[in-house]
């Protein structure tokens, strides 16, 4: 396993009597894209000050490269890396002088600046504004240039807090891919936070999840997204259906759960009588119509009252009723219409027993 | 630094604070701080006396010139070294209290009452200061006082006690500033006032106003100089200061007040007193 | 308006004829004022930037008081400042009274808060976050103050007219701990009120016109400074 690039030990952040942040042990691997989702207030800006030593912490330790941060070396460390924030922060200047600011400050020559701004600019299609005051550009513009002013740098760590956030969909959309495409071409090593999840899975390469301070769980997108750690992962990852059952029986890997109103089957271990929350996607449920419930051994079944619709794009989103709690699913358009369904319909809901994701209370 | 041109400023300006504290900075043994009255400032003489003096002992001298009250204040808190003013009541009461020691009549000029020239309230006929003003409170004609305790302030208001009038009233206005532009005042309204003969001498051809009552003993402005008592304050210049006093008596500078204001007016502005009494002169 | 004629004939007159004492008084009207102001700034700015970027206890009281400061009355200025320069004062052994050095004093007085209140609110005009992202991209403490006070120039050069303004026009605390004496203290404020006193009105007009040409020229240069980079708004096309 290559060396870690940045690892943070022990870290405390206090603020007054609060505790804002508490990491036991965090690492960045060479060429990853970490995403942090999490709620506001979870720390999520503060750990990103943190790892990109603009913030010191409370208690704790910064390792960059396996050498400690300890003052002295903090700005030449900090030189290594380069963050980006949500509102642009351009100077009262051109794009150009905006995007040069970086290497200026490092004090490069006129000539050296412009060899590493320019193509850039080029990539993230604004070479054209290059001569344009800061105040006359459009939202997008005005990232892209704080992207290009990051870029430039070449850093070795990029830090990005919530950078499109403020941005329309469809310019958001563009710079994602964009970003994701750069990280790719570059393999530059990124952490970025979003409180969009749907960004996170896109961008990043391994998840964390941060919630009142504490990094309550860390891992491959897929895997954070389909196995949440606990409830509260599970609610912010979006695993909407959550519903309290008890083990009833368990063998062979395969286990029965039941709850009021039903049972239902899942793979896994468990102890019998545990008391678990069985956890599911809304992606992951199929909606038929009673009399025509979906085919196939194994698969899980509840009758469903249908609470309420709503329309969105390209998915409507259904909350459902069983006699056992509430559940979420989503169904394309088009089967909506075919579903032709309206609330208060009642319908069949049915899961694989592999998508049903336990977790023991 | 931005620009070259900026730089530039402030290097300069930079260089102005460090030569400031070269400029002025005599040795304090040196100096003498002189407080005298804005009028006497006013008339021209200290600038021919104080180079005169300087250049005979040595000394810088600091002429501080303010209201009379605050002359005779400063001296007696010992923020001077040597006093030179014209009210001789208010003078007697420092020199009782021990406060300005040495007292010495140095000059006098006189005080005339000047007005519009078809004298309204026809005081040109009466000859004393005292009946002048009694006529002029009479016939309530338009007057301009100093009003800032100056010594022209000090004989204004005995001259009225004499009379026995308190002037009140729209036709009695307090200007509370200096002789000349209390001079000033007067003219705008056509009105009465008491002045210095030098201030009036000098605004001669600016002011319409005549003279109308002169030559009554009872105007008789004597300019004295006292010494300030070293116990006053810290710091107080003894040999200066005396310098200072016994200079304004020499013979010599005697000679140059005598001869001051010949040139420019025709005739002395002040008359030399040091080897007069006070009697002599009320 | 003959008079303002007249005022400014002699105003010509004394400037272009070379008169010593009015080239005198106007020099040392500039030193003094100028002296004050670069001392001002050099006290005042960091104040205003350490109360635009810092909490601390106490903070709400430190901006009241720098604000009031704005507002202090020269010649109540002048007369504390005398008190503490007279002999019986407790500076009296410095020996300062009126000396020009008073003057600047008493000036740095009246200027340094309204430098101070100024620079603080041209910080605040700036976003909160733009240090941290300057930080972001590597910039080193001096350098972010550096680029900070550059994004903020244009009320950050206000602020230096201001202040300059402030003492180049003010004549209570120049007379006060001045003195106004002949070729030591005598500045074209003070200068103008003496000549003005004694009646001689194109004097005291042209020394006016003098004091107004020199602030002019002064601000005029800062002026260029400030606006030298100044937006130009892309035309609607």
């Amino acid at each position: 396993m290559a060396e870690a690039l940045l690892t943070l030990e022990e870290i405390l952040v206090r603020h007054g009597s609060a505790t804002v942040l508490d990491i036991a042990r965090l690492e960045i691997h060479p060429g990853e894209t970490l995403a942090l989702i999490g709620p506001n207030g979870a720390g999520k800006s503060t750990l990103l000050r943190v790892m990109g030593l603009l913030q010191p912490p409370s208690a704790g330790a910064v390792f960059f490269r396996g050498e400690r941060a300890n003052g002295e070396n903090t700005l030449s460390m900090r030189r290594r890396m380069a963050s980006i924030f949500q509102e642009p922060l351009l100077l009262n200047a051109s794009l150009y002088d905006n995007a040069a600011l970086g290497l200026k400050i490092r004090h490069l020559s006129k000539a050296e600046i412009r060899r590493r701004v320019l193509p850039w600019l080029e990539r993230l299609g604004i070479a054209g504004l290059a001569a344009r005051r800061a105040r006359t550009l459009s939202g997008g513009e005005l990232q892209r240039t704080s992207l290009a002013r990051a870029l430039a740098l070449e850093p070795e760590l990029l830090f990005l807090d919530e950078p499109f956030s403020s941005l329309d969909p469809p310019t958001r959309e563009s710079l994602l891919i964009d970003l994701r495409d750069i990280l790719s071409q570059t393999g530059v090593t990124a952490v970025f936070v979003t409180h969009d999840r749907h960004e996170a899975f896109m961008l990043g390469s391994r998840i964390g999840v941060l919630n009142g301070g504490k990094l309550l769980q860390l891992g491959a997108g897929r895997d954070v997204f389909a196995r949440p750690a606990d409830e509260k992962v599970a609610d912010i990852v979006g695993a909407d259906t959550r519903i309290h059952a008890v083990v009833e029986r368990c063998s062979e890997g395969v286990a029965r759960l039941r709850f009021d109103g039903g049972a239902v089957e899942a793979a896994g271990d468990f102890q019998a009588g545990a008391a678990v929350v069985v956890c599911l996607r809304p992606e992951d449920i199929r909606l038929s119509r009673p009399e025509s419930p979906a085919c196939g051994s194994g698969i899980n079944h509840l009758s469903v009252r249908v609470v309420k619709v709503i329309p969105s794009t390209p998915h409507y989103r259904l909350l459902l009723e069983s006699g056992t709690g509430p559940l979420t699913a989503l169904l394309p358009r088009a089967a909506f219409e075919a579903l032709a369904v309206r609330e208060g319909d009642a319908l069949s809901a049915s899961f694989d027993p592999a998508a049903l994701h336990i977790i023991v209370r | 630094m931005k620009r070259p041109a900026a730089t530039f400023l402030a290097a300069g300006l930079m260089l102005l604070t460090l030569a400031m504290p070269a400029r002025g900075a005599e040795a304090p043994a040196k100096t003498v701080i002189l407080s005298t009255t804005t009028s006497t400032q006013d008339s021209g003489l200290l600038d021919v006396l104080v180079p005169l003096f300087e250049k005979q002992s040595g000394y810088t001298v600091k002429t501080v010139s303010v209201g009379t009250g605050q002359a005779l204040a400063l001296a007696a808190k010992g923020e001077a070294d040597v006093v030179l003013v014209h009210a001789p009541e208010m003078e007697k009461q420092y020199v009782a209290e021990g406060k300005l020691l040495n007292r010495r009549l140095v000059m006098y000029n006189d005080f005339v009452i000047v007005g519009p020239k078809d004298d309204p309230a026809d005081i040109k006929p009466a000859k004393k200061a005292v009946e002048a003003m009694k006529r002029i409170a009479v016939r309530r004609s338009p007057f301009v006082s100093r009003g800032d305790n100056s010594g022209t302030h000090a004989l204004e208001k005995a001259l009225w006690k004499r009379a026995g009038v308190e002037p009140k009233g729209a036709w009695y206005m307090e200007s509370g500033q200096g002789m000349g532009a209390t001079l000033n005042i007067a003219n705008e309204r056509n009105a009465y006032t008491l002045s210095d003969r030098a201030t009036y001498l000098a605004f001669a051809n600016r002011v319409t106003l005549a003279v109308l009552l002169e030559g009554d003993g009872a105007l008789f402005n004597i300019y004295s100089v006292m010494e300030v008592n070293p116990a006053n304050g810290p710091r107080i210049n003894v040999t200066g200061g005396k310098a200072f006093a016994d200079f304004m008596l020499a013979a010599a500078t005697q000679e140059v007040i005598k001869n001051f204001g010949m040139e420019k007016f025709g005739r002395s502005l002040f008359v030399p007193a040091a080897r007069m009494r006070e009697a002599d002169l009320n | 308006m003959s008079l303002i004629w007249n005022g400014i004939v002699t105003a010509f007159a004394l400037v272009f004829g070379g008169d010593p004492e009015v080239w005198a008084i106007t020099w040392l009207s500039l030193e003094v004022s100028g002296a004050a102001t670069i001392i001002s700034l050099l006290l005042g700015m960091p104040l205003g930037i350490l109360l635009a970027m810092s909490r601390f206890p106490g903070r709400a009281l430190a901006v009241a008081l720098v604000n009031t400061g704005m507002g202090l009355p020269p010649v109540v200025v002048g007369l504390f400042v005398s008190i503490f320069l007279w002999r019986s004062g407790p500076l009296g052994f410095l020996d300062l009274i009126y000396s020009p050095a008073a003057i600047v004093i008493a000036q740095v007085v009246i200027a340094f808060p309204i430098v101070a209140g100024l620079t603080l609110t041209s910080f605040q005009t700036l976003n909160p976050h733009l240090g941290l992202q300057l930080a972001g991209i590597g910039a080193s403490k001096p350098q972010v103050l550096w680029l900070l006070c550059k994004e903020a120039r244009l009320p950050l050069l206000a602020a230096v007219m201001a202040g300059f303004g402030g003492v180049i026009s003010e004549v209570g605390a120049s007379m006060m701990v001045g003195g106004n004496i002949r070729g030591q203290t005598r500045v074209l404020t003070t200068a103008t009120v003496l000549e003005a006193g004694k009646g001689n009105f194109d004097v005291a007009i042209a020394l006016g016109l003098v004091l107004l040409a020199l602030s002019f020229t002064v601000n005029f240069v800062l002026t260029h400074i400030q606006q030298r980079e100044l937006i130009r708004w892309p035309k609607p096309s």
